[in-house]
């Protein structure tokens, strides 16, 4: 009799989740509606970074198959307003080229005054914003293009009345290989459309005509409107230093040299600030789920009064009753959590799908989800979870 | 067996604030007994259970319950002295509505630290001394109120505790479920429990072995074949 060892008994893990699962289970409405706030929260979380992981991995692997070794060389604009724009020099190609680790340059030149009509009924102004250029065969190589029909140049090709549509010129000229379009006063043959160019994309509304052939039917006088250089990717930095010399040593400050896959990259960077602008989104939801559980326990706490007492004249220890309710709504958000990172991952593996992205949920964004609902249940559930653990057995027992 | 009463209560005091419910109250049950608490209303009868059940403090005075002086006890040796010698009854049932019977009772001795399937297993047990081992798996929406008493009953019971206290069990049921609980609860005394009971029927308490009446938060009258040492 009097050896009663009057230290309370610990609960076993299975224990404390079979009892902190109690509320959860006779409630199962309220349940859902409370859990719901944080799985908002936390798919939306999960879903921006992912999708925005994903888009960034897209373009990581689009740049790798581009390729961020190229430069274009333009003219920019006049010194002190001098004679009319500038130009490259007719050489500029032959410059270039010259530089050691330059493995490929080709140029393109706008015929700016030069018309394209699928015939001679066409009035000339109607070009459906289509250039025709001038260039040469190394370009499909140095802009890394691709035929979608029919053939590029040949050296034996491009000084023939030829011509070469980017992607978008085809589709608005609705002409395919072997019609005959007119550029300026001539017919010239389409001997091929190229795939949309990335890196290049106002080459997918020209019209390609051989520098040659545009010499001999459309006046065209040499000068290249803009070179298209690829280099070792470590060389881009000092091919970069020296190009505007090499292309024009009388005037330099005239060139302009740019790289294009920063406009990608650039284009990334913008997209980012919205991607914060959804995380904050998706922390409010967390927010206000946060304040739906520990409302939901407030009550629970509220109309559970008897049961905390029956568990008290049955042993329950001030500790136990508090680990219990702490329980439950780390039970209540972990639930949404889980749910929220599942719906989170799902909607990124469906937005990358349609976009033909590969699918990235970073391992971070999903624990750090978890980690937050915890933090979250944790905060929501303390206060009630406290509450319920104070109150005295026979008030508790008494408020029925 | 020992000498030494399960409860002993002397010159005990229970106040709210100016409000004086229990004035010196002097009370000894031993082992094996079956005493009814009688009184009117108001008298302090709850309050009294609910001092020797350790579930509130007294203002002043000395309560021991199984060999324990509760006073200088904390919260956590009262917790523990509750989960292993003590059982309680109200007159509420104060079953989880989602669980089975069996579960309702096994959960009389969660806070004893055995494990489930032990629990259980004497859970079953419990029941079948109430008479309701058939109604295991049945939810408490699907038993009467009076199996519903007998299932607090065997919760109470199921960790073979020292003293078992009961306020009012039978007071929310008719006169023949209210038999049945106090023919399971006699039972229990013939197999050795110790039971307390407040109770307002004068038939129940006069065909108990001792009656305690109280009135104005005194013991007035104490009849029965124990007598205090
Ligand atoms: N928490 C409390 N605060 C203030 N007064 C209380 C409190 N609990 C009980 N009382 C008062 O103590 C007195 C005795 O109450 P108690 O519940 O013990 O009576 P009882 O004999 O059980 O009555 P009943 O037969 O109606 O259940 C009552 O006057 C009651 O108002
Ligand atoms: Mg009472």
């Amino acid at each position: 009799m009097s050896d009663v060892s009057l230290h309370p008994a610990r609960l076993g893990p299975r224990d404390v989740l079979r009892v902190g699962a109690v509320g959860l289970r006779t409630r199962p409405v309220r349940v859902f509606l409370s859990a719901l706030g944080i799985a908002i929260g936390i798919a939306t979380m999960v879903a921006v970074v992912g999708i925005s992981t994903s888009s960034k991995a897209d373009l990581m692997a689009e740049l790798d198959r581009l390729g961020t070794d190229m430069l274009t060389v333009e003219a920019g604009a006049p010194l002190n307003g001098g004679d009319g724009a500038p130009k490259l020099p007719k050489e500029a190609v032959a410059m270039v080229s010259r530089i050691g680790p330059v493995h490929k340059v080709s140029a393109i030149a706008l015929l700016k005054d030069t018309t394209i009509r699928r015939n001679e009924l066409v009035p000339p102004e109607r070009n459906g914003g289509i250039n025709v250029m001038a260039t040469d065969p190394d370009l499909l190589g140095a802009v890394s293009g691709g035929m979608a029909h029919g053939r590029w140049f040949t050296s034996a090709t491009a000084a023939y009345p030829t011509v070469v549509l980017g992607a978008s010129a085809a589709t608005r000229l609705g002409a395919s290989p072997g019609e005959l379009v007119w550029i300026g006063e001539d017919r010239f043959t389409v001997i091929g459309v190229m795939r949309p160019l990335e890196l290049a994309v106002d080459l997918d509304t020209a019209a390609l005509v051989g520098w040659g052939a545009a010499e001999k039917r459309l006046s065209f006088d040499g000068h290249p409107t803009r070179l298209y250089e690829r280099s070792n990717d470590e060389a881009v930095a000092s091919v970069r230093a020296v190009l505007t010399r090499t292309v024009n040593p009388q005037a330099p400050e005239t060139v302009q040299v740019s790289r294009p896959s920063d406009a990608l990259t650039a284009k990334e960077a913008a997209s980012g600030s919205l991607t914060g602008l959804m995380l904050g989104l998706g922390a409010v939801a967390l927010l206000v789920g946060g304040v739906g559980v520990a409302n939901t326990m407030v009550i629970s706490v509220l109309e559970r009064r008897q049961e905390i007492g029956l568990r008290r004249s049955m042993g329950a220890t001030r500790g136990q009753i508090r680990i219990q309710f702490l329980t439950e709504a780390l039970l209540l958000s972990g639930l949404g959590g889980a749910v929220g990172a599942l719906l989170g991952a799902l909607a990124t593996f469906g937005f990358a799908a349609v976009q033909g992205w590969p699918a990235v949920v970073p391992a971070w964004a999903l624990g750090g989800g978890l980690g937050a609902t915890v933090v979250i249940g944790m905060a929501a559930g303390l206060y009630p979870a406290v509450r319920a653990s104070r109150l005295s057995p026979t008030e508790a027992l008494g408020s029925g | 067996m020992t000498l030494e009463p399960v409860i002993s209560l002397s010159d005990v005091v229970k106040s709210y604030g100016d409000l004086t419910v229990l004035h010196g109250v002097d009370l000894q049950v031993r082992r094996g007994e079956l005493a009814a608490i009688v009184g009117p209303s108001g008298s302090g009868k709850s309050t009294l259970l609910n001092l020797i059940g350790t579930l509130d403090r007294a203002t002043s005075g000395t309560i021991r319950v199984a060999g324990q002086d509760v006073g200088v006890l904390d919260d956590q040796q009262l917790s523990a002295l509750r989960a292993r010698h003590l059982g309680f009854i109200f007159q509420q049932y104060h079953l989880a509505p989602g669980h089975s019977a069996l579960d309702n009772v096994a959960d009389g001795m969660l806070y004893a630290g055995l494990p489930q399937r032990e629990r259980r297993k004497r859970a079953a047990i419990a029941l079948e001394r109430v008479g309701l081992g058939h109604r295991a798996r049945h939810r408490p929406y699907e038993l009467s109120g009076g199996e519903k008493q007998r299932v607090a009953v065997a919760r109470a019971v199921v960790g073979e505790p020292d003293l078992i206290l009961a306020d009012e069990p039978t007071g929310a049921l008719d006169t023949k479920s209210g038999e049945s609980v106090m023919g399971v609860l006699r039972d229990l005394n013939a197999d050795g429990a110790t039971i307390v009971i407040i109770t307002h029927d004068q038939e129940i308490a006069a065909s108990l072995p001792r009656q305690v009446r109280v009135r104005d938060g005194e013991i007035v009258d104490d009849r029965g074949p124990v007598i205090a040492a």
